[in-house]
């Protein structure tokens, strides 16, 4: 463990942002979100400065901007999906480059995008500026069950351990030349999914008995 | 898909949010029935499982794949408390640390392929059984079905709750159609592989698929006189 050893989806730095308490970093994304959930589409300027004041946020974090956009592709199916609605979309119809389009639906697909785009960005700094361990701990100060938060740490423990294991289970089958190209190997990547699950729960067993040789009752210590 | 920030509006983000506590408080009493203090450990580790699996792409044809959304699978593997719970951090941990799915959506996430996905498919799968023959084959049938129910009900729930707070005016019975059109196809991909993976841990243990526990033979510890 001599490396580096930072969760990957934590970008390591030493910021205001990343210094903030992480229950008031949560609690000011919710309510960021909702405010621009909540401003109409026509108030166009205020999308604008909610986009400076992310802006702003991302420059005092010293995140890199490639970092975040790297990992922004998870917004594509919401692109899709913008890039749909002028033309199912009800009401007045325009006329774009020849094709016509439903004016609702490319104002809503524009709306989408904004919010969207804003949501994932503010989501991407919480998540490159916080570290889980002390997301964990601000959901449980933002009184989140301590059930519900002790599972998520536990999550957050095993992410690597098991996406390690599914990895090695997919190395397993390529050394034996399979890959899955249509639906007929579906009954092989199920068998890998069905054998997931049973060496996952065996683990989460050996985890919990080795936990109550060491005197866990049920709560959290840290 | 998991619902962006800005689809539904304020209102009914926060309404669904509502709905989801109240769900999540329900299976938080439950959970503890299934698995006692085994909960945190168990379901954790479930829940990475859930997070893993729908990682696994399903190739279907021309370069195109699916995945699982597992909500009726887990409700089958580990019971409907625990499955909520384990749906519900699996959503969270996705909105808080990759950005999937809005932060001021997740209520509604939690709804749609949570509480009704988990609800909707388990009910079906307890209802399939009673009709099925008693039989521990069975039970990957069951949990098919239960899969692209569950599918078309989180389905028809989000056109309903689009109908309500959708931001964009698009015909009702547009949209139903079209997203019980797409989604029939996506259910019957999810009961397949919800099928191949039941199938397959049923066969090598069927002691922990919850769904399975009264149909599993149970012997009775005997102790036997041996004549020499």
């Amino acid at each position: 463990m001599g490396a580096p050893h930072g969760h990957r989806l934590h970008f390591h730095g030493h910021s205001p942002l990343h210094r903030a308490p992480a229950h008031l970093k949560v609690a000011g994304l919710v309510g960021f979100m909702l405010v621009v959930v909540a401003t109409p589409l026509a108030w166009a300027p205020s999308f604008a400065a909610y986009a400076v004041v992310l802006g702003v946020l991302v420059a005092v974090s010293g995140v890199p901007v490639a970092y975040l956009a790297r990992r922004m592709v998870v917004e594509t199916p919401v692109l899709v999906f913008a890039a749909v609605l002028p033309f199912v979309a009800s009401g007045p119809e325009v006329e774009v480059a020849g094709v016509s389009l439903s004016e609702p639906g490319l104002l809503a697909a524009a709306g989408l995008l904004t919010k969207a785009t804003l949501g994932v960005l503010a989501s991407l700094l919480l998540a490159a500026t916080t570290d889980p361990r002390d997301l964990l701990a601000g959901l449980e100060r933002l009184r989140v069950p301590s059930q519900l938060v002790q599972i998520m740490g536990f999550m957050v423990r095993y992410l690597e351990i098991v996406t390690d294991e599914l990895r090695r289970m997919r190395t397993a089958r390529e050394s034996r030349g399979f890959t899955a190209r249509d639906p007929r190997h579906w009954p092989v990547l199920g068998r890998s999914v069905g054998a997931l699950f049973i060496r996952s729960f065996e683990r989460g067993e050996r985890v919990h008995l080795a936990m109550i040789a060491r005197g866990y009752d049920g709560s959290a210590r840290r | 898909m998991h619902v962006p920030d800005g689809f539904l509006d304020a209102p009914t983000s926060l309404a669904t949010a509502g709905v989801a506590v109240a769900g999540i408080a329900v299976a938080l009493r439950g959970a503890r029935r299934e698995l006692d203090d085994r909960v945190a450990p168990l379901a954790g580790i479930i829940a990475t499982f859930v997070f893993a699996g729908q990682m696994i792409n399903f190739p279907v044809a021309g370069g195109t794949s699916g995945h699982l959304m597992g909500g009726a699978l887990t409700a089958v593997l580990v019971g409907p408390y625990t499955g909520l719970l384990c749906m519900t951090v699996v959503l969270a941990v996705q909105a808080l640390m990759f950005a999937d799915g809005g932060i001021t959506a997740l209520g509604t996430n939690v709804v749609l392929m949570g509480v009704v996905a988990v609800v909707v498919g388990y009910a079906v799968f307890r209802g399939a059984l009673l009709v099925l023959p008693r039989r521990i084959s069975m039970v990957a049938p069951a949990a098919a079905l239960g899969a692209v129910v569950s599918v078309a009900a989180s389905a028809a729930t989000f056109v309903l709750l689009y109908s309500v707070g959708g931001v964009v005016p698009i015909p009702f019975d547009t949209l139903l159609t079209a997203m019980l059109g797409v989604h029939v196809v996506i259910g019957v991909g999810e009961a397949v592989i919800t099928f191949v993976v039941v199938a397959g841990i049923v066969t090598v243990r069927p002691d922990l698929v919850h769904g399975a526990r009264r149909l599993v033979a149970t012997r009775e510890l005997e102790t036997r006189l041996v004549s020499a």
